[in-house]
């Protein structure tokens, strides 16, 4: 679904991304950890793509295609999309207009028509239920005064309305208590089918109890310098991220 | 010259010209404020940069020009107004057209309306309402700098007049339209005078047209009176043409416990300024003042809000908002003045603006004056571009940049259009904003004025 090679990339003109390879295959989820400042958001934005990082060398294959010749929007039609680690507030834009405006878009580019206006509001319901978000938010607009939590229920919500096939959750777990924690993960769980894949972003392992990775990556200084299975997020939360800083310090040394 | 600009000495030279005229047609009530408004107008002049409070807006392009002037009304051209329709299908309302500022039917001056709730010509009410009518007209517009106040009541013979009796609630509101149209260029002035009294329950909508393409100059005059415990909204929407300047000054007062709501919505129009006095004359009263405006090309608007905290406890509450294009212009001045009594003040001013260009250009002036300790007060302006992250948002769910930034503008209009309490007035407002943002034409149906 996924294949990343060797991609590097910076932000005005500091290197961020020192060369990654990830294959993220239909089914799987795959988590990156790794201490702060060491590129998790950088590589969910480039794969969602943000204008503002530059991409210096590498290829990023989706479905086959270029991703990175994509404009952001085709991206998302295509299938992928990005959890928010700090969602926007729009005031003025309401979260019906929003939705109603994205979900047509999408099936537009699917040769779908638009969804008719009761239709529509029947597929809100569904997953309100789905992720559990209160229904009051959705008349509200988009984020505007919501909480911390009401936000990322909020990015989980619009991926239950755009289903799509490559999801990117960058720290959908920071700032949450245990509760908004579990509905968070209840949703990818729910949403979780043999034909998608999820890249979930985590500073901390214990979303990772709730939602079972296939694959654990850990990134440092912008390399993934150790990929294991969903054994090594649990040796993360023991050891902390130094014993990695260390074994990546003394390779480099040897 | 006497140190007067040759401007001024032109609208001089207009009223001693035409005075006979003028007062020929008009109530001797209303004749007997003309001589001393214009001593005052002469003092002070047709407004310049150098006035303070017109220090953003240029007006001499449309005063320093020849226009033929509507002094007196002609009954041919009434019929044009009665074929008027405004096409807010849902818009239930008691409708009355003004035909460069007169009220334009032969037989019915004034229209009594259920509960005692008059409508009509504002030279009519002056005879058939004196008591009332002589209460209120000439105590609310006032001003020592700004000459077009008293240009005005040295000159304007007719308008609007609307009276709701106390305790009455009016269900639906009274929209005005104000409609402009000439075969040459012209100047002309009106005076409309709304009095709603204790306990009434009323809203207004006043909507700005022009009809031809000739260069127009209008300045009007409103004032307002609301009464003890007294729930009022204005609500004005203007849609003209390039070539046309409209200056609108609104004068609200306000008594004890009084709450009003004032909101001024410009889609489009060459020259705009509109200047809103909000005086909170008695205790408890509250104000809020709403301004949306769309500009673009050489267009430029100017809004002035004067927010009088004259009595304690009182509150209000400014939202300006402006979207500017292409090389337009636009202003903002927002003054709060809580004088020395006005204890336990809740004042609060916002001012946000979009440039949508490098030539665009927006100046925004709080201005806040207290001289009162027990205060609260805050106000806020940006003046920058769409937000980056916004844009992004809307893009990584599938919306493409043009429609995201078409989104975005209009969650930016739609927090002043919001507060529009008449739902159909509210829905049209939103769709005449998208096609506006758009660049489709945002005109009226039967409107044959092609204001793109």
């Amino acid at each position: 679904m996924l294949i990343i090679n060797n991609l590097k990339a910076s932000i005005e003109g500091k290197s961020i991304l020192k060369g990654i390879s990830l294959e993220v295959k239909p089914g799987e989820i795959h988590a990156i950890m790794g201490p702060n400042g060491s590129g998790k958001s950088t590589l969910a934005a480039v794969l969602a793509g943000r204008e503002f990082v530059e991409v210096t060398e590498g290829t990023v294959s989706y479905l086959g295609k270029n991703l990175l010749e994509m404009a952001a929007e085709d991206r998302a039609k295509e299938g992928i999309f990005l959890g928010f680690q700090y969602p926007i507030e729009i005031p003025g834009v309401s979260m019906v207009n929003f939705m109603k405006t994205a979900v047509n878009e999408h099936r537009k580019h699917k040769g779908l028509e638009p969804l008719s206006a009761s239709d529509f509001l029947k597929m809100m319901r569904d997953k309100k239920e789905l992720v559990e978000i209160d229904s009051k938010l959705a008349n509200r607009s988009v984020n505007e005064g919501f909480s911390g939590g009401e936000k990322k229920k909020n990015e989980i919500f619009q991926m239950a309305m755009l289903e799509p096939k490559l999801a990117i959750l960058d720290e959908t777990d920071s700032g949450l208590d245990i509760d908004a924690l579990r509905i968070v993960a209840n949703g990818v769980n729910k949403l979780k089918r043999p034909d998608n894949s999820f890249i979930v972003i985590t500073h901390y392992q214990r979303l990772l109890d709730y939602i079972i990775p296939d694959v654990v990556h850990v990134l440092y200084d912008g390399r993934i310098v150790k990929t294991a299975g969903k054994e090594l997020a649990i040796e993360l939360e023991e050891k902390g991220y130094d014993w990695i800083k260390k074994e990546v310090e003394n390779n480099v040394i040897a | 010259m006497n140190g007067k600009s040759e401007i001024t000495e032109k609208y001089l030279g207009l009223y001693k010209d035409n005075i006979n005229k003028i007062s020929g047609i008009s109530s001797a009530f209303i004749n007997s404020f003309r001589a001393p408004a214009f001593e005052k107008f002469s003092e002070l002049g047709i407004p310049t940069k150098k006035n303070e409070a017109y220090k953003y807006t240029n007006l001499n392009i449309f005063f320093d020009h020849d226009y033929e002037n509507y002094f007196m009304p002609v009954p041919s051209d009434f019929i044009k107004a009665e074929e008027f329709r405004c096409d807010v299908t849902d818009l239930d309302a008691h409708g009355i057209v003004l035909l460069n500022g007169f009220y334009p039917t032969l037989n019915e001056k004034l229209r009594q309306l259920p509960s005692g709730v008059w409508i009509g010509s504002l030279n009519e009410a002056a005879v058939r309402f004196a008591d009332i009518f002589e209460k209120h007209f000439g105590k609310y517009a006032k001003s020592e700098t700004d000459g077009l106040i008293h240009l005005n009541t040295a000159m304007a013979s007719d308008g609007v007049f609307v009276y709701i009796p106390e305790g009455v609630t009016l269900s639906k509101p009274v929209q005005v339209v104000n409609l402009v149209q000439s075969d040459e260029d012209m100047f002309n002035q009106h005076r409309n005078l709304i009095i709603a009294e204790k306990n009434s329950v009323f809203s207004i909508i006043i909507c700005d047209h022009t009809l031809s393409p000739q260069k127009f100059l209008t300045n009007a005059v409103t004032e307002v009176f609301v009464g003890e415990n007294a729930h009022f909204d204005i609500i004005r929407v203007q849609n003209e043409h390039n070539n046309a300047c409209k200056i609108t000054n609104t004068f609200i007062h306000q008594e004890k416990n009084s709450v009003t709501s004032s909101n001024n919505i410009t889609l489009h129009g060459g020259l705009i300024r509109n200047s809103t006095y909000h005086h909170l004359g008695g205790e408890g009263a509250e104000s809020y003042s709403y301004g949306l405006f769309l500009a673009d090309k050489w267009q430029h608007i100017d809004n002035f809000v004067n927010m009088d905290h004259a009595f304690p406890n009182c509150t209000s509450n400014q939202l300006f908002k402006g979207v500017l294009d292409d090389m337009s212009t636009g202003a903002f001045n927002g003054r709060i003045l809580v004088r020395p009594d006005a204890q336990g003040t809740l004042a609060y001013q916002k001012n946000n603006n979009i440039l949508l260009t490098d030539d665009a250009k927006m100046d925004t002036k709080p201005q806040l004056e207290i001289f009162a300790d027990d205060v609260k007060c805050s106000h806020g302006a940006t003046i920058g571009q769409l937000d980056d992250d916004a844009l992004f948002y809307l893009q990584s769910r599938g919306i493409d940049k043009r429609e995201a930034r078409l989104m975005l503008m209009f969650g930016f209009a739609h927090e002043v259009i919001q507060n529009i309490k008449i739902e159909p007035l509210r829905e049209r407002m939103d769709n005449l904003v998208m096609q506006r943002l758009k660049g489709e034409l945002s005109r009226c149906a039967s409107c044959m004025v092609k204001c793109g």
